[in-house]
């Protein structure tokens, strides 16, 4: 095993899919009233707690020493770009679907949460099983 | 092709080095299958956009099939069968099956819930009125959490695995770690498919 994953690291995935289930607890809130309007409280209270959990994690995963840095970039991009287009299809269905006021905008920043917590995970996952100088030797 | 040469495991003092396996090259996400993917995605973009019960239909119905299928035979036939396999040959069944599911997994799973949504919004089963919203608020919740264990354990290994392939010197514990916890969460979503299967039956037949 790599030096690398035995080294202690936050629980990043963990966290991560917990952040993941709140924001997905919020959106079914929020369809399984549909078409009545229902207190956006809880779901603004689950995008919230997401969204702390989000800033929790990059926080701790920037205090890692010695972490793959550039790995984690060079993978944590691409899957950005990936997710910022799924996340933007979804939009596209909210906005065809006629959702407008605060409903749109809880779902529009649930979706900011996805698409960049998705590549956190994945790019943590990838970059965990490096050294940070081994990028240099590796293939594209 | 070229191919990449992963030691097999660590030598002990004196002994003969460990032998290599060669793995052939690959592309972590195949390009030639990025057209196919956006034809699938454009082809899902028109059916939502015309509305019609047909397409929409059949986005749903074969992309939950594709994706209930995938899951099961990776979960419980594949899975244990490549834990019997050789390192060499579980390496490169591995190298030849995971950028594929790349590529895969989130067109089918994308054109299933896309299409499903607006299936339930044309047949009004998303509405709380609908006598069997409960059930479709069911199959949410199913869909939930199989979407957060696909989202955080299934797709980072997926690509974990192919870009530890990728390596000079890849790592088979590394990779059979990986791909453990790929076929694990594969076959536990593929058990939670059949949660959906059964909500289904009820949403088609009332």
């Amino acid at each position: 095993m790599s030096p690398m994953s035995e080294r202690r690291l936050p629980p990043v995935t963990e966290i991560g899919m917990t952040s993941l289930a709140l924001i997905v607890a919020g959106g079914i809130y929020l369809s399984a009233h549909l078409p009545h309007h229902v207190p956006l409280t809880p779901a603004i209270v689950l995008l919230a707690a997401s969204a702390l959990l989000l800033a929790g994690n990059l926080a701790a995963l920037a205090r890692v020493q010695g972490f793959a840095w550039s790995r984690f970039f060079d993978i944590a991009r691409w899957a950005l770009l990936a997710y910022v287009i799924i996340a933007g299809m979804i939009e596209y269905a909210f906005l065809r679907d006629h959702i407008t006021g605060g409903v749109l905008v809880v779902l529009t920043l649930s979706l900011v949460v996805f698409a960049v917590h998705v590549p956190v995970l994945i790019g943590f996952t990838v970059a965990r099983f490096y050294e940070p100088d081994e990028l240099t030797t590796a293939q594209g | 092709m070229a191919s990449t040469t992963i030691p097999t495991g660590v030598s002990a003092p004196g002994s003969a080095p460990p032998a290599a396996i060669e793995r052939p090259d690959f592309q972590i996400v195949p390009r030639k299958g990025l057209i196919l993917v956006a034809v699938v995605l454009i082809l899902l973009i028109a059916a939502i956009a015309a509305n019609e019960l047909w397409p929409l239909a059949f986005f749903h119905f074969v992309g939950g099939a594709a994706w209930t299928i995938i899951d099961l035979f990776l979960g419980f036939v594949l899975g244990p069968i490549m834990g019997k396999l050789s390192i060499p040959a579980r390496v490169e069944f591995t190298t030849r099956l995971m950028p594929k599911m790349v590529l895969i997994m989130p067109t089918v799973v994308t054109a299933t819930l896309a299409a499903g949504w607006q299936l339930s919004t044309h047949l009004g089963t998303n509405l709380t009125a609908n006598p069997l919203h409960g059930w479709t608020v069911a199959s949410y919740i199913v869909v939930g959490i199989m979407a957060v264990i696909a989202l955080g354990l299934l797709e980072p290994a997926n690509v974990a695995v192919l870009v530890e392939l990728k390596k000079p010197r890849p790592n088979p514990e590394v990779i059979e770690r990986l791909m453990k916890r790929f076929i694990y969460t594969a076959g536990a979503t593929g058990l939670m498919q059949i949660a959906t299967l059964v909500i289904m039956a009820k949403l088609t037949v009332g």
